[in-house]
């Protein structure tokens, strides 16, 4: 596989040093009509970890990650992106913010009427990047997802698979800190899918990016826990008999269920759970 | 289906009427700040207003050669067919050129609006675009502002143009009148009252299409079915809206020109 896209925009957000935490939620809540759909959510995301966000259809997953991106405000709580409170932050401050954020959609979200190179380099362009350097820039982010081929090709010609990798080079383009996934792996093939987990194990290992990761497939979570990527071999085991048990340290899991937080810890405290409902899930 | 109480109806009437008056707001306000796109207004300048002359063309020149047929018949009987070009000019001038196109502009335009905008909600594409830091509201909404009315008001010149030439084709082939006499009558019929009328409209109609059609794109909820709503939505909204603002400008205008 290509070596990980370089950084060139990115790791200037001023108030975040190494200590706090990249994504810090507290007490957030946020009712649709008089729905419920998150309530009390409070956790935190340190530089260069994962978070592992699981739990059924309809538990708030998505809802969670576009408050994490301040495109939806919360009823109440706080939410902190590299220190800075967003629920008080104007909507023109949000956009300067989203500049060190990427997000890949459920389902992609590519602008149909605009061509692979043009969707990927929607953000360079709008930053007012010179053409030469943007086509540059959008042909080694499609060499990061293995999809350099596909370059001139319209989103309605790519399978879903494609256009989740094509999401995945216009998030990681602008070398972001913190990268939100929602589902990448929804609705694909099982084979497709490990392509896709490969390729966010990579942005993890080689660029070291803060990443929320929601998912509904619990292969997909512990795949990410207990391997690593590796720039010769691809996607390998981490030992069991190495300092790391065979689970990488800076991967966590948050588990919700019915808008609630009902673990958040570490690959092995959320293997050893004895809440029977955690269990029910994982079983 | 649902029984809506009157108390949840109406709050929800008075939350969509103030979620437009903002949305308009912002649509204006970002005209006076960056970034512009400049591109976009261009490219919706070529939709709406190149893309719509055919059917105003059409429109505008059988809708004069029908009011030049029907207004002889009534003049006939005062002895007065040679008054057809001015009664023609002036209904075309003053009201049926600017409604007419403003209807027509509404059923192609308003619709596409919504439905391209309503596409892209349900997609996710506009919360793509935020997340990627552009603002839709600057990006899809201002320039379709720009471009409807800028454009709307020229495409009400030539409604008003090919109503007066129908008009004539009518009036010299049909009813044996003069071409010359016709359209000297036409334009002494006219007076700077009325063309100021006729061309304020258009600014309205074209705010009322842009604003409309964008709202209800914005406000669509419910896939497919929700996009194919918001597109009948917008059309019907901004048809009825464009009459009714016609009635208040009208009233306005004979307030200030007197006729």
């Amino acid at each position: 596989m290509p070596e990980a896209i370089s950084n060139p925009g990115a790791a200037t957000v001023d108030p975040a040093d190494d200590k706090t935490p990249v994504v810090e939620f507290q007490d957030v809540s946020i009712t649709f009509d008089v729905k419920p759909v998150l309530k009390d959510i409070s956790f935190c995301v340190d530089r260069g970890q994962t978070l592992m966000i699981l739990g059924p259809a309809g538990c708030g997953k998505s809802v969670l990650l576009k408050l994490a991106n301040g495109l939806l405000g919360p009823d109440s709580g706080s939410i902190r992106i590299f220190g800075k409170d967003i629920t008080k932050m104007r909507e023109s401050d949000l956009y300067k913010l989203r500049a060190h954020i990427g997000m890949v959609f459920q389902e992609s979200a590519l602008f149909d009427s605009l061509n692979v190179e043009d969707n990927v380099a929607y953000r360079l362009h709008e930053e007012g990047v010179p053409n030469e350097e943007s086509h540059a820039r959008v042909v080694e982010a499609l060499k990061f997802v293995e999809l350099s081929q596909a370059i001139q090709k319209y989103p309605s010609e790519l399978s879903g698979g494609m256009r989740r990798r094509v999401s995945i080079a216009r998030a990681i383009i602008s070398g972001p800190d913190l990268i939100l996934y929602d589902s990448p792996t929804g609705g694909l093939d099982p084979i497709t899918s490990t392509t896709i987990i490969e390729l966010v194990m990579k942005q993890r290992d080689v660029s070291h990016t803060t990443s929320l990761l929601v998912t509904h497939r619990l292969q997909d979570a512990f795949v990410l826990a207990t391997h690593r990527y590796d720039a010769e071999k691809g996607m390998t085991p981490i030992p069991k008999d190495g300092p790391e048990h065979g689970i990488d340290p800076g991967t966590k899991f948050l588990m919700m269920n019915e808008g609630s937080v009902v673990f958040h810890g570490s690959t092995e405290e959320l293997v050893h759970s004895k809440d029977p409902w955690i269990k029910d899930y994982l079983a | 289906m649902a029984l809506v109480f009157p108390d949840a109806f109406l709050k929800r009437w008075v939350a969509a009427v103030q979620d437009y008056a903002i949305l308009c707001g912002t649509a204006i306000a970002n005209m006076f700040s960056g970034p512009h796109y400049w591109a976009d207004v261009f490219t919706q300048m070529d939709s709406i207003g190149v893309g719509s002359m055919p059917i105003i063309v059409l429109t505008g020149f059988f809708t004069g050669c029908v009011l030049a047929l029907q207004s002889a018949t009534a003049l006939t009987s005062f002895g007065a067919v040679s008054m057809t070009g001015s009664l023609v000019a002036l209904s075309m001038v003053k009201e049926l050129g600017p409604v007419l196109t403003g209807l027509m502009v509404s059923g192609r335009n308003a619709a596409g609006m919504a439905s391209e905008i309503g596409s892209m909600k349900v997609t996710e594409q506009l919360d793509a675009m935020r997340a990627l830091g552009t603002d839709p509201m600057r990006k899809l909404v201002t320039p379709r502002l720009i471009a409807t009315v800028f454009m709307l008001f020229f495409l009400t010149i030539i409604a008003d143009a090919f109503g007066i030439a129908g008009g004539a084709l009518m009036s010299v082939t049909i009813l044996g009148l003069n071409a010359s006499t016709y359209l000297h009558d036409s334009y002494r019929g006219l007076v700077h009252g009325d063309i100021i009328q006729g061309l304020t409209k258009p600014l309205f109609s074209g705010f009322i299409i842009a604003t409309v059609g964008c709202f209800c794109g914005m406000k669509t909820t419910g896939g497919t079915q929700g996009v194919g709503r918001a597109t009948t939505q917008a059309v019907v909204i901004s048809s009825v809206a464009i009459i009714i603002v016609d009635l208040l400008v009208t009233r306005a205008m004979i307030g200030i020109f007197g006729s």
